[in-house]
């Protein structure tokens, strides 16, 4: 792909037809066309009214425990910098994590369901769906709902439905109904097939609360704009704390929610490096990996055209990602805008890499982050070590990583 | 520039009953098979082929019809094999319509401009894309529309009055009314609704207006064949293939005798329609 021309702001996007470019759209059935028109309506008008900002910024910081810490990982810091000095080097970059794993429910997921929960309650909607990977999405879609006293149904693939067996056990304590997908490979990509098919059937009462950045427009803007607080709140952190912005910033890319959440506000300060990381999976090599940017090509699934990954027919791989959040074939399509236009670089880490990375985590900071997390992790520990010690580095811990205790036990061959 | 689906709906008008549009699935159970299916079709009372292209992810679909283009896909059937299915089906037939079913991306991948040279050469007469709403017209629709091919609208239920007018906008060929808001495969809805649904639409339009979902008998189609220009029967279709194949792919029976069987039943339900005189 050509690199496109450089924006005077990459702040602008989506335009009025919901495209970051030549990404984005609202690639959907006839059903649904006047059921996003009337969400894009609710937005607008609820972006506009100060009583939704207020009633979010209410349950953002009593229900949900915002602002998250911006906390300095010195246990790692001095990991990286004694990898430095290993090589022969004195560098070691300074690595702060965004406490994402500190909110309520235990990821970023929550800021953009409560923001969701409340759009659906003003357009008077009474039945809540989602679909989930990590399962960390179905627990906050979960726990919003029966807050507010909605039913809720989520879908996730059955392969998931045995890897996060502890979240799938939270959503049903917390009153959802949680529907096995056993299509494909029974991953995110099946569970969102399953509830866009659910959203067509019940089109009068149901709310689709997309967990990613990801769909047909303007669900990609919406989960971004809820999610930009993470990214305002650590811009505004990390001057306090150094005087400074960060040289460098980096999140995991599953469908691109924590990642853009991140990233927006810092999108236009052209000295900080941004960097999405991808699923690497076994290795880009064959098709057991999720790295749709690093080595996919732009195609239509899921409302949007965005990074897929593909055959040559236009038939949509299944992928593979240790971690369940990361397992999705596309990526949300401002991220696919961003690649191109060299903003944003996206690089993938390998599901041994992200294993290692955990367990690093765990021992040096006391912090068991989400396999999803560790992935972003692991592309700072790679990278690190090569940058001068007085630069500055922020990592999106966008989960904690309670719900692959299971995964990772087995992994090395541990009974749990 | 009439087509091979007008010419089809003005020989119909003058027989005073609707079409029977038929769906199946190229490719499934494999595309031999389907090609014999697709041969067997006219002669079973099939006005008008629809001719499903198998597609990964099928999310307007329900299970059968999902099934259908996972065994066809699995089998190796690709957008380039359903084309040269329909020039087969062409070297021996040319005047039934051939509509092209599916999901875009298989089009994108293969390239719009190339897509639409081939499917023209392949005998290809209108588009049935699920995902391309009118919004996103410049993709496909326009592009199609000049090179001679009816792109074909689907109206639900939750197409208002408002919208309707837009919907119809580039709609050419026919205007697909899908009678219930769903999944393919799901049950019939109330036919008192979808008489009064292709009044409200032909209030717009002079299109014919076929319905569709959910039809899966004689009886029904001649119900519904009362109230539009056209019915189509998909997922009843595509369960009497399944039906011959055993769970290891074996076959019980011959599946292009399953479907013209149960083709030929179902178009004894049009034919029992006869078009109010005043028409
Ligand atoms: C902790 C955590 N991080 C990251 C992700 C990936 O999603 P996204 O790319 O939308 O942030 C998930 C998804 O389940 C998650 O649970």
């Amino acid at each position: 792909m050509d690199k496109a021309v450089e924006p005077n702001s990459f702040k602008t996007g989506p335009d009025e037809e919901g495209m970051f470019g030549i990404f984005g759209g609202r690639f959907v059935a006839e059903t649904l066309m006047p059921l996003i028109l009337e969400l894009q309506q609710a937005y607008d008008d609820a972006k506009n009214d100060p009583a939704f900002k207020a009633e979010l910024r209410e349950l953002s910081t009593n229900y949900a425990g915002r602002p998250s810490k911006l906390y300095y990982a010195e246990g790692l810091t001095r990991h990286v910098r004694q990898l430095a000095k290993d090589r022969g080097l004195d560098g070691g970059a300074k690595i702060y994590f965004k406490r994402e794993d500190l909110n309520h429910t235990g990821s970023h997921k929550i800021n953009n369901c409560l923001g969701q929960i409340l759009l659906a309650k003003r357009m008077g909607k009474t039945r809540i769906i989602a679909e989930t990977g990590a399962g960390q999405h179905g627990v906050a879609s979960a726990t919003v709902s029966a807050r507010f006293g909605l039913p809720c149904v989520v879908y996730m693939g059955a392969t998931d439905v045995e890897r996060q067996a502890p979240n799938v056990f939270r959503m049903k304590l917390l009153g959802a109904e949680v529907k096995p997908v056993a299509s494909g490979h029974g991953t995110l990509k099946d569970a969102m097939n399953e509830a866009l098919r659910d959203w067509v059937s019940n089109v009068d009462d149901t709310y689709y609360l997309i967990g990613t950045a990801a769909g047909p427009h303007p669900y990609p803007e919406l989960v971004r704009d809820f999610q930009s607080v993470i990214g305002e709140e650590a811009r505004a952190q990390i001057l306090e704390r150094e005087g400074r912005l960060p040289d460098t910033i980096i999140a995991a890319v599953g469908g691109g929610s924590n990642a853009i959440g991140l990233f927006h506000p810092f999108l236009d300060d052209k000295s900080v490096e941004i960097i999405g990381v991808e699923a690497g999976g076994r290795g880009l090599d064959g098709e057991e990996h999720c790295a749709s940017m690093s080595a996919g090509s732009p195609g239509v699934l899921h409302g949007n055209r965005t990074y897929l990954l593909q055959n040559k027919d236009g038939q949509i791989l299944d992928g593979h990602s240790v971690s369940a959040g990361l397992d999705y074939p596309g990526v949300g399509p401002e991220h696919s805008w961003l690649r191109d236009t060299g903003r944003v670089s996206y690089v993938p880490i390998l599901d041994d890499e992200a294993l290692d990375a955990f367990q690093l985590t765990t021992r040096v900071e006391g912090i068991i982050p989400a396999l999803e997390s560790a992935h972003a992790i692991a592309q700072a520990v790679k990278i690190a070590p090569e940058m001068a010690q007085d630069k500055i580095m922020i990592v999106n811990l966008s989960g904690r990583g309670d719900k692959d205790v299971h995964t990772v036990g087995k992994l090395m061959g541990m009974e749990i | 520039m009439a087509t091979r689906i007008d010419r089809k709906f003005a020989a119909l008008k003058a027989e005073g009953r609707p079409a029977l549009v038929t769906y199946f699935m190229g490719g499934d159970p494999d595309y031999e098979t389907s090609l014999k299916i697709m041969k067997a079709l006219p002669g079973s009372g099939s006005d008008i082929i629809e001719l499903g292209v198998p597609f990964s992810d099928p999310m307007a679909d329900g299970p059968a019809i999902q099934a259908a283009g996972l065994r066809a896909l699995k089998k190796g059937m690709s957008l380039t094999k359903t084309l040269a299915l329909a020039a087969s089906f062409r070297e021996s037939d040319n005047t039934t319509p051939i509509v092209l079913m599916g999901y875009y991306n298989p089009i994108y991948i293969y390239g719009v401009d190339r897509f639409l040279k081939d499917a023209v050469a392949s005998g290809i007469d209108g588009l049935i894309i699920v995902d391309l709403p009118p919004e996103m017209d410049a993709e496909l629709c326009i592009p199609a529309i000049k090179a001679g091919i009816n792109f074909i609208r689907l109206a639900t239920p939750t197409t208002d009055e408002k919208r309707l007018p837009k919907v119809l906008q580039n709609t050419s060929g026919f205007v697909y009314y899908v009678s219930m808001n769903g999944i393919t495969g799901s049950a019939l809805p109330d036919t008192s609704k979808v008489a009064d649904a292709v009044k409200r639409i032909k209030e717009h339009t002079d299109l014919p207006v076929v319905v569709g979902f959910g039809v899966k008998t004689a009886e029904q189609a001649k119900v519904i064949g009362t109230a539009a220009d056209g019915v189509v029967v998909g997922t009843a279709i595509v369960n009497a293939v399944a039906n011959t194949i055993r769970p290891d792919g074996s076959l019980v029976a011959d599946p292009a005798e399953a479907v013209a069987t149960m083709v030929q039943g179902l178009s004894t339900g049009v034919r029992a329609v006869r078009l109010a005189a005043a028409e």
